[in-house]
């Protein structure tokens, strides 16, 4: 009896995943929930235990291949050889929908256990929740290349892979399939090559309906062997070997799309405020030794942000809110995203109910988080779910930066360097003071700049005035 | 004004054109003299052609073909009826081995037409309602024929009858009398081969022929309310196979579903499919799917006879997954 192990969904809106690494190869023995492989999704990336003990029969999906969620990527036998499917052979034909029906099947193949959790409860996959495949990045740089074991790997039809031909497509994984399991139909690639051309494909389309008589090849484009020679790059028009080429990672596509999601979707403006940090400089200052003595962890000023925007935020509960179409959806609890940057991108963990914690807890907790997500084990809740995010631009001293939401948030606070300046301050005089920058983007769609500055001018007066009752 | 006739009234012109231009024919059959034959198709045949043209046999399926399998070597046309296309069954010997193969042993045509109510829809179950084109399909020499409207009922069985080959038409008793069209008069003869596109659509190829082209079409309706173009290919012969229709329809869309009445294993559209995957692999966007009778004999209970057979609902539920695929 063999069992077929599948990419396991981790998120409801997770579609497809990268493996990234096999912790065992095929023919060794192992035991249920031992760590049998590695995956990297646009949210997370995990490890995913065997669902049973038994003998690894077959690796069907190899490191650094992207596959749908639910194909099978290996399976599993007790070591009598006998192969049989564990799924239904109704479920079978209808492999790859990432429906509830066909969840449940590969929730005991991906293993019930911790490393593989429930998706998380976010409907939206957030512009920064990310997952960083610094390993995929290693594995993946050979097998990354287009190659017939790749094609055919992506569903479609003898028609769709004529036309492929024809058309000089060597890889149908650029191209979404719209048909059952996400297969490519003729649809989508004729729709594909009507892109490309810029417009009108309507030449290729009837060449195709047809029968193919009129299909001769149109702008043959081979797409991508990267180590190939006198060729010239499609779109920039560059010779290839004058430049390297290298294929986007998972985690960079997915920024990419989720940055340029978020600008389309949200009306960004900006607001910048300045805040006198020399209160907060000095508190910290003054308690860190004992903070790390007592809770381990070093005192930042990470804490003393939040705690200033968790409390306007309360004052300004549209600042912690989302739109669904023409509803605002106000949230009652603030899950609070810190924007990390990881080798390669960025990754934004999230607080939960953050308003809940002392600044111990927020620092122990962004202590935690970012540790973790450097090491890449957060796990999907981790990074879901967020309502408000900050992030840290001014890390390498610049002065601002202009953040863009992280969807469906309607907010996020940029926080520049901390600088000692010259500032005129009461009774004429100029002081030496730890000044920063502040930067909100908001979405217009919802706040306007009164309510944004305002709230800005109450995390300006938390900060300045920060209550140290805690550290005294 | 055209006149509006039946199907069943287009064999019976057809018949009776036939026996008026050509003296070679005749027809042979039980109870189709005086009686009229059992759907009264023959009706007044008798009294005008004489009973040496319309000629009542004992029952006796084997004899009456072999009779006109002598008769047509000897130069006659002879039109053979059987009273229930089952029934042909018992004259599979002759045709099988003699009319199929006589122009083959011995360059000796054997140009008979055996013709008679076919298929199911009038709840009459095993014995008066099976399909039987597959049982010939797999002998060369033999022309099938089966017509899905009142013109072709009239023009097919004119050519059938002109063929120099045997040919089996296969007439469907379910539309003898519930279809109805238009008569022209100047109908000429259309020899068999040829399919016919009774609906153009670009997602879904429906390929059928016989009565269940109407199914098909209504299904079409439905599908094209829900925006999927279906592209309709009737056949109306298997045999000589209009092989080029056959592919361009295929073609034309990449998805084709064969609808027929016949049990689905072994039936033609197994055939079908296997020359469309043979010849147009590269512009298949789904795997052909078959859609016909259940395998099990024709139920004679009403509603077990409806539940076995494909229908409009059916056809439109195959044709949407396929269309979806």
């Amino acid at each position: 009896m063999s069992t077929e192990i599948k990419m396991p969904q981790m998120g409801e809106s997770i579609a497809e995943g990268t493996l990234t690494r096999w912790f065992k190869k095929a023919g060794d023995t192992i035991k249920r929930d031992e760590p049998l492989f590695e995956i990297s999704t646009d949210k997370v990336d995990a490890e995913v235990p065997a669902p049973a003990d038994g003998v690894l029969e077959k690796i069907l999906v190899e490191e650094g291949t992207t596959v749908e969620v639910n194909t099978v990527v290996a399976m599993l036998g007790d070591g009598s050889g006998t192969a049989t499917s564990a799924g239904s052979p109704a479920e079978e034909s209808a492999t790859p929908a990432p429906s509830p029906a066909t969840e449940t099947a590969p929730a005991t193949a991906a293993g019930g256990k911790s490393s593989a959790p429930p998706p998380p409860a976010s409907r939206e996959i957030a512009a920064l929740e990310i997952a960083a495949p610094e390993i995929a990045a290693v594995a993946r740089t050979a097998p990354l290349a287009a190659n017939d074991s790749d094609r055919s790997k992506v569903r479609s039809s003898p028609l769709v892979r004529r036309i492929a031909r024809e058309h000089g497509i060597d890889d149908l994984s650029a191209i979404s399939g719209s048909g059952a399991g996400g297969r490519v139909t003729k649809h989508d690639i004729l729709g594909f090559i009507d892109r490309r051309n810029g417009s009108g494909g309507a030449a290729a389309k009837d060449g195709a309906a047809d029968g193919g008589a009129t299909a001769a090849p149109t702008t043959p484009r081979p797409a991508a062997p990267p180590a190939a020679h006198g060729e010239v790059l499609p779109v920039l028009g560059l010779p290839r070997n004058h430049v390297t080429v290298e294929r986007m990672t998972v985690m960079r596509r997915k920024i990419a799309e989720h940055m340029i999601h978020s600008r389309r979707t949200s009306a960004h403006v900006q607001s910048v405020f300045e805040a006198d940090m020399t209160r907060v400089v000095a508190l910290r200052n003054r308690n860190k030794g004992a903070f790390q003595a007592k809770n381990g962890v070093k005192l930042t000023f990470t804490p003393f942000f939040m705690k200033a925007v968790i409390d306007a935020l309360r004052e300004f509960p549209w600042l912690n809110a989302s739109l669904d179409g023409d509803e605002v959806v106000v949230h009652h609890s603030i899950h609070f995203g810190i924007a990390v940057a990881l080798d390669g991108g960025l990754i934004v963990p999230v607080i939960r109910n953050a308003e809940e914690l002392n600044l111990t807890g927020l620092q122990k907790r962004v202590t935690d988080l970012a540790t973790r997500a450097r090491s890449k084990q957060l796990v999907p809740e981790e990074v879901a779910g967020g309502t408000f995010t900050i992030t840290n631009p001014g890390q390498y001293g610049g002065l601002f930066g202009i953040p863009i939401i992280n969807q469906p948030q309607v907010a996020i606070l940029g926080i520049g360097g901390i600088q000692r300046r010259p500032v005129v301050v009461e009774g004429d005089a100029i002081a030496i003071r730890d000044m920063a920058y502040l930067c909100i983007s908001y979405d217009h769609r919802l706040v306007d700049g009164a309510m944004a500055d305002q709230f800005m001018a109450r995390v300006k007066q938390n900060l300045e005035n920060f209550d140290d009752a805690e550290l005294r | 004004m055209a006149e509006t006739i039946t199907y069943l009234e287009a064999v019976r012109r057809a018949l009776i054109r036939a026996l008026e231009n050509d003296d070679r024919v005749f027809l042979l059959g039980e109870d189709i003299g005086p009686y009229g034959g059992a759907f009264k198709l023959t009706d007044g045949l008798a009294e005008r052609f004489g009973s040496d043209r319309v000629i009542d046999t004992p029952i006796v399926e084997t004899g009456l073909v072999g009779a006109a399998i002598g008769a047509a070597m000897a130069g006659l046309r002879p039109v053979v009826e059987m009273q229930f296309i089952d029934f042909i069954s018992c004259a599979f010997n002759q045709l099988t081995n003699f009319a199929a193969t006589t122009h083959f042993r011995w360059g000796a045509a054997a140009p008979i037409v055996v013709r008679g109510p076919s298929g199911g829809g009038v709840h009459a179950g095993p014995f008066h309602s099976q399909m039987v084109e597959s049982f010939f399909l797999n002998t060369p020499g033999l022309k099938i024929v089966i017509p899905s409207t009142v013109e072709d009922a009239y023009r097919l069985l004119l050519g059938a009858i002109e063929d120099p080959d045997p040919v089996l038409f296969l007439e469907q008793k379910r539309l003898y009398r519930t279809l109805k069209g238009e008569f022209d008069p100047e109908w000429s003869p259309l020899p068999p081969g040829s399919a016919a596109l009774r609906r153009e659509g670009d997602d879904v190829t429906i390929i059928s022929y016989g009565a269940m082209v109407h199914s098909v079409l209504t299904a079409a309706e439905t599908l094209a309310a829900e925006g999927i173009g279906a592209n309709v290919l009737d056949m109306r012969s298997l045999c000589p196979l209009d092989r080029e229709a056959l592919l361009g329809a295929a073609k034309r869309t990449g998805k084709v579903l064969i609808v027929h009445e016949d049990n689905v294993t072994g039936g033609a559209g197994g055939e079908l499919a296997a020359l469309i995957s043979e010849h147009a692999f590269e512009d298949l966007d789904a795997p052909v799917r078959r859609l016909g009778a259940l395998d099990v004999p024709i139920p004679y209970a009403g509603p077990l006879e409806d539940a076995s057979l494909p229908n409009p609902t059916t056809i439109a539920k195959a044709a949407r997954e396929l269309a979806r695929w």
